[in-house]
């Protein structure tokens, strides 16, 4: 087989895996926020729970998670599970371990505001929602992008954990290939679309920096 | 009129009093230093006085609205609503500034009178306006705080402070991270706010400036108000603690 038509075959795939990997982002950008609220409330229990979530998330391994989230409503609930299930529980299990490491981030940038912006924003009369969306989260967005950048380039090569419950996502398929062919050149050609993958993402995070340090 | 009047203030950090049963009112027009060593609780009073730190005990009010009141010993503070719209009472110019560096000069003055206090676009713009060119500054309404000097940082922060219109203004060493000359240019600025009858606190190192702008100054020490007196009073004291204070400084006058 050629190595065009190796990277043909895995097209389907790698459709997949760009689609496990916006999905995760698009849940976990915004849940990783209400996590990172939660985890700094002024409620020490809320701040525990939310704490005791992040650790268990960041403590455990994804392929662990996944396997819970893909396996548990059947061992724990005997709810019959069926094959499409497999794309919604990767979604979910990848959704809220990323969520977790995002909340360590944001509350990371939150805190490396100066507390003095609060302050000047709470004497001009601005509440805290319009504190944190006007004054804090523009300046914490810049210096959050370098920790995302790290996360999203780690999620683009976690996606092939998807693997473990079979979930038919370029690596899987690439693994099938490279079996059924006896041959190297899929994995070669999935390490070309992960590498090519992360090469944009940093491209682009360094442009959105850039971007976003119009004022200093 | 009283536009602030706080009484039988206490404030306590971690079981160490800071401010022992302070007394403070300020009449309209009225400038007022504060003076005294460093810790002695100035900035405290000053941010008990602007909500950014609640009193122990202690009764806080601004014109005919009580924020506070002293109840068995403890303050009680009014409800959120209340204590948003005492905000838009006073206005705190800090000694590091705290603009807002992601946004220009103009929309560091604009956006709260705009956002918070729901006035017209075009009338704030031009309040905006007419206060940075009386600051010299009507070329830096685009600029950045990054891109401007201390001394020009520290009067965007004061414009910023007058186009909410407060009843009262309080600076807290709005100098002290200015170099002399910077130092000057401010100084000049609160000046000429004095002549236009603004209501002033103002926490300072700058014994000569207090003694030429205050209608009273305030000589506090270790969380107590030592002496209250014009400022003529005050280089003349006979208070042993003031003299030692000021004795610095009254060989420069
Ligand atoms: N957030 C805080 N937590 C604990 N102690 C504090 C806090 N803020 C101030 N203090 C203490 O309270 C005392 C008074 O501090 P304050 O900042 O009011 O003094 P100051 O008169 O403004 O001094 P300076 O002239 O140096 O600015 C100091 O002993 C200080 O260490
Ligand atoms: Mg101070």
């Amino acid at each position: 087989m050629s190595f065009l038509e190796i990277c043909r075959q895995l097209l389907p795939g790698m459709g997949i895996t760009l689609q496990i990997f916006f999905i995760t982002l698009l849940f976990s950008i915004p849940l990783g926020l209400a996590i990172a609220i939660g985890r700094m409330s002024r409620f020490k229990i809320v701040s525990w729970i939310f704490r005791l979530y992040i650790d268990i998330m960041r403590g455990t391994p994804l392929m662990l998670q996944l396997l819970v989230v893909y396996f548990g409503p059947y061992y724990m609930f005997g709810i019959n599970i069926s094959s499409s299930y497999r794309g919604i529980a990767v979604m979910i299990a990848f959704s809220i371990n990323y969520a977790a490491y995002f909340a360590e981030i944001y509350r990371a940038g939150i805190n490396s505001i100066d507390k003095g912006q609060w302050e000047a924003a709470y004497i001009l009369g601005y509440n805290k929602v319009q504190t944190f969306a006007k004054i804090i989260l523009p300046q914490m967005k810049k210096r959050i992008i370098p920790p995302m950048t790290n996360e999203m380039v780690t999620l683009v090569k976690d996606t092939s954990l998807a693997f473990s419950i079979a979930y038919a996502e370029m690596f899987t398929e690439a693994k099938r290939i490279a079996s059924a062919q006896t041959s190297m050149m899929p994995f070669v050609a999935a390490a070309l679309f992960y590498f090519s993958f992360n090469a944009i993402i940093s491209l682009l995070s360094n442009k959105v920096e850039k971007k976003l340090s119009y004022y200093d | 009129m009283a536009v602030l009047e706080m009484k039988h203030l206490k404030k306590d950090f971690d079981n160490t009093p800071v401010l022992k049963d302070i007394n403070l009112t300020v009449n309209e027009g009225e400038v007022v230093s504060i003076i005294g060593p460093s810790g002695s609780g100035k900035t405290t009073l000053l941010r008990c006085a602007t909500l950014l730190e609640k009193m122990d005990d202690g009764s806080l009010q601004y014109l005919d609205d009580t924020i506070a009141k002293s109840v068995n010993g403890k303050s009680v503070y009014e409800n959120k609503k209340a204590l948003r719209k005492a905000t838009s009472y006073y206005g705190l110019v800090f000694q590091n500034f705290n603009l807002f560096p992601h946004y220009s000069v103009l929309k560091n003055i604009t956006e709260a009178p705009i956002l918070t206090q729901k006035r017209d676009k075009n009338e704030v713009n031009e309040q905006a306006m007419s206060l940075l060119s009386k600051m010299g500054l009507e070329d830096k309404a685009d600029a950045f705080p990054g891109q401007l000097s201390g001394g020009q940082k520290q009067r965007v922060s004061i414009a910023r402070a007058l186009c909410m219109n407060p009843k009262i203004l309080f600076f807290d060493e709005p100098t002290s991270a200015l170099d002399p000359e910077l130092t000057l240019e401010i100084l000049a600025v609160i000046k000429k706010l004095a002549a236009t009858n603004m209501t002033m606190v103002i926490v300072t190192h700058e014994m000569l400036f207090a003694k030429e702008v205050s209608d009273r100054m305030i000589f506090m020490d270790q969380g107590v108000v030592v002496e209250e007196t014009t400022p003529e009073n005050m280089f003349h004291s006979d208070n042993k603690r003031t003299q030692e204070f000021l004795g610095k400084y009254t060989d420069l006058l």
